[in-house]
C-alpha cells in the first residue's frame, strides 16, 4: 500500500506542476513505482512537462464518468517502466469531479503504486478540495515573495484541517543575489513565518524552463542545481536524511539551527 | 374589608439621596408582589410619585425574575411617568449566566499559528502561544496576550470593553482593534524595536496607543489578579 502526496500552493504559477513532475521522476529514478495524477482539470500541464501529451486517450474525467477503466487512462512514461501519469481532462471544468470520486481513484492507485503524486490546481476551491481529498501527505510550494508566502500560509491553514500529516515546505525559484540584497524574502524568513518543516529549496534555473519545453523533467539532467535539489527532495521523501542547505554553497537555515543547538 | 386587612409588607419603598430603592420581598408569590406594587404605586404618596424624575433601583433579593417577570415590573413602575428604573439588583443568577460570567473571566490558552484566512475568537482573555500571521485574525471579549509575533489583526474587548489591552512579544500587526476603535499599522515597521509591547485605548487622546509592556500596570491596574 503506497502513499499519496498532494503538491499544492494556493497561488498560481509557483511551480506545483514542475515540482510534481520532478519529484515523480526522481522517485522513479530511485526505482519506486510512481503514478502522477494531474487534477488541474481544464488547464492540464503535467502531460506536457513529461512529454506525454500525444499519448493521451482517456483522462481523469473519463474514469470518473466510467467511460473507461482506471488502468486504461494511465499513460506509461517514455523513460521509466515504473512511472505513470493519469492526465486531467482539458475540455471539462473542475466541478466535473467530486472529492469522494477522487478519494476512490487515489485509494485504488495506492494499491498498485509506492507513490501517488497529485498535482493540485491553484486556488482554494473545488479543484483544491478534489486534489486534497485522497492525499495522505502534502507538500506546499512557495516562491520567495510575499504574496506567494501569504497564499501558502492560507493553504497550510486549510491543510491542517484535513486528516493529514503536517505539510512540508518547498521554496522554489530562489535567487541567491536577491535574498542577499534584501529584495526578496530569504528562506529562513519564510520558514519562520510558515512554521512547517522545510523539505527542499530549489534555485531559479533557466534550465528548468528549457527542460519543460523539451518535455523532459530537469531531474533527468545529471548535475544542474535544480535537478540535484529535486532528487534530494525525493530522497527526503524516501526517509533519507539529506542535509538541507538553503543554497548549496551557503551556510543556510539548517546550519543556523545547528549553531543554535550548539552543534557543529 | 378583606383588602384593607391584608398585610402590606412585600414591597418596601425607601428614599435615598440618589433616588428610590424598591425592596421586593423574595418569599411571597409573584402575584402578591405585583398586586401590592400596583397598590403602592397607585396610592397617593404626594409629590414623591408625581414630582420630578426620580431614579429607581429595584432590589429583588433571592428571587430570580424571568425576563417576562422583570418586564411586568418595569411596566408597572413605568406607569408612573416620573420614575425611571436605573437597574435591578439581585442576589441570584441562573447557571447559564454564571457559566457566561466564568467564561468572561477565564484566560483561554491556545497554542497554534493563526494563519492567513483564519479567525480565532474566544470569550474572556486570550493567551496565544504562537504567531498570528498576516491575514490571520484573533479576537477576545477580554484582553489579548500573544507569546509570539502579532502580524495580523487583533481585536480585544470585542463586545465593547474599552479597557481591554493587546500585548505581544513582537508587535507588528496590520491592524489593532479595541472595542469599537480601529488603529491601522504604520506603512513601515522599523527593523528593530516593537518588542514586548502593549496596546490600549488612551482616554485622554481617545485613540489606541502602543507602549512598553512595563507601563501597563499603571494604565490598567485592574489587570492584576494578585
Ligand atoms: N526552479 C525553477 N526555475 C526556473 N523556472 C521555474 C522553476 N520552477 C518553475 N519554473 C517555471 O515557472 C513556470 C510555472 O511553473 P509551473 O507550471 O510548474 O507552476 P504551477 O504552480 O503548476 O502553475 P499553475 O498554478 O498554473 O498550475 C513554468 O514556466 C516553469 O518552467
Ligand atoms: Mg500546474
Amino acid at each position: 500500500m503506497g502513499e499519496a502526496i498532494v503538491i499544492t500552493s494556493g497561488k498560481g504559477g509557483v511551480g506545483k506542476t514542475t515540482t510534481s513532475a520532478n519529484i515523480g521522476t526522481s522517485l522513479a529514478l530511485s526505482g519506486k513505482k510512481v503514478c502522477l495524477v494531474d487534477t488541474d482539470i481544464g488547464l492540464r500541464n503535467l502531460d506536457v512537462l513529461m512529454g506525454l501529451e500525444n499519448r493521451i486517450i482517456y483522462d481523469l474525467v473519463d474514469v470518473v464518468e466510467e467511460r473507461c477503466k482506471l488502468h486504461q487512462a494511465l499513460i506509461k512514461d517514455k523513460r521509466f517502466e515504473c512511472l505513470f501519469l493519469l492526465p486531467a481532462a482539458q475540455t471539462k471544468d473542475k466541478s466535473s469531479v467530486q472529492p469522494e470520486q477522487m478519494k476512490k481513484i487515489i485509494s485504488e492507485l495506492k494499491q498498485d503504486y509506492d507513490y501517488v503524486i497529485i498535482d493540485c490546481p491553484a486556488g482554494i476551491e473545488q479543484g483544491f478540495k478534489n486534489a486534497v481529498a485522497g492525499a495522505d501527505k502534502s507538500i506546499v510550494v512557495t516562491n520567495p515573495e510575499i504574496s506567494s508566502v501569504r497564499d501558502a500560509d492560507r493553504i497550510i491553514g486549510l491543510l491542517e484541517q484535513e486528516e493529514m500529516e503536517a505539510p512540508k515546505l518547498i521554496v522554489n525559484r530562489v535567487r541567491n543575489h536577491l535574498a542577499k540584497s534584501g529584495d526578496m524574502l530569504d528562506v529562513d524568513e519564510i520558514v519562520s513565518i510558515l512554521a512547517i518543516e522545510l523539505i527542499g529549496v530549489v534555485v531559479d534555473d533557466e534550465n528548468v524552463i528549457k527542460a519543460a519545453n523539451k518535455g523532459e523533467p530537469i531531474a533527468m539532467s545529471p548535475n544542474s542545481k535544480a535537478s540535484i535539489a529535486y532528487r534530494n527532495i525525493a530522497r527526503r521523501i524516501l526517509g533519507e536524511s539529506v542535509p538541507l542547505s538553503t543554497i548549496e554553497e551557503e551556510k543556510g537555515f539548517f546550519s543556523k539551527i545547528k549553531t543554535l543547538l550548539g552543534m557543529r | 374589608m378583606a383588602m384593607a386587612q391584608k398585610l402590606q409588607h412585600n414591597v418596601t419603598i425607601k428614599g435615598t439621596k440618589d433616588g428610590l430603592v424598591l425592596l421586593l420581598d423574595d418569599l411571597c408569590s409573584f402575584e402578591h408582589l405585583v398586586e401590592e406594587l400596583n397598590d403602592k404605586l397607585s396610592d397617593d404618596h404626594g409629590q414623591l410619585l408625581n414630582g420630578p424624575l426620580i431614579s429607581v433601583i429595584v432590589k429583588t433579593g433571592n428571587r430570580y425574575l424571568t425576563d417576562q417577570q422583570s418586564g411586568l415590573i418595569r411596566e408597572i413602575i413605568g406607569q408612573k411617568k416620573n420614575l425611571e428604573i436605573k437597574r435591578f439588583e439581585t442576589n441570584v443568577i441562573t447557571v447559564a449566566e454564571a457559566e457566561e460570567m466564568k467564561k468572561e473571566a477565564q484566560i483561554m490558552r491556545v497554542s497554534k499559528v493563526v494563519r492567513s484566512g483564519q479567525v480565532l475568537s474566544v470569550q474572556g482573555d486570550l493567551l496565544l502561544i504562537g504567531d498570528v500571521n498576516p491575514g490571520g485574525t484573533i479576537m477576545a471579549t477580554g484582553n489579548i496576550f500573544v507569546l509570539g509575533s502579532l502580524k495580523g489583526i487583533a481585536h480585544s474587548g470585542s463586545s465593547g470593553n474599552r479597557e481591554a489591552v493587546i500585548a505581544a512579544s513582537v508587535m507588528k500587526p496590520t491592524q489593532l482593534r479595541i472595542a469599537d476603535m480601529i488603529n491601522r499599522a504604520p506603512d513601515h515597521y522599523p527593523e528593530h524595536g516593537h518588542e514586548m509591547e502593549c496596546a490600549f485605548i488612551s482616554d485622554e487622546e481617545d485613540q489606541i496607543l502602543i507602549d512598553r509592556i512595563s507601563i501597563v500596570h499603571k494604565i490598567r491596574p485592574e489587570l492584576n489578579r494578585l
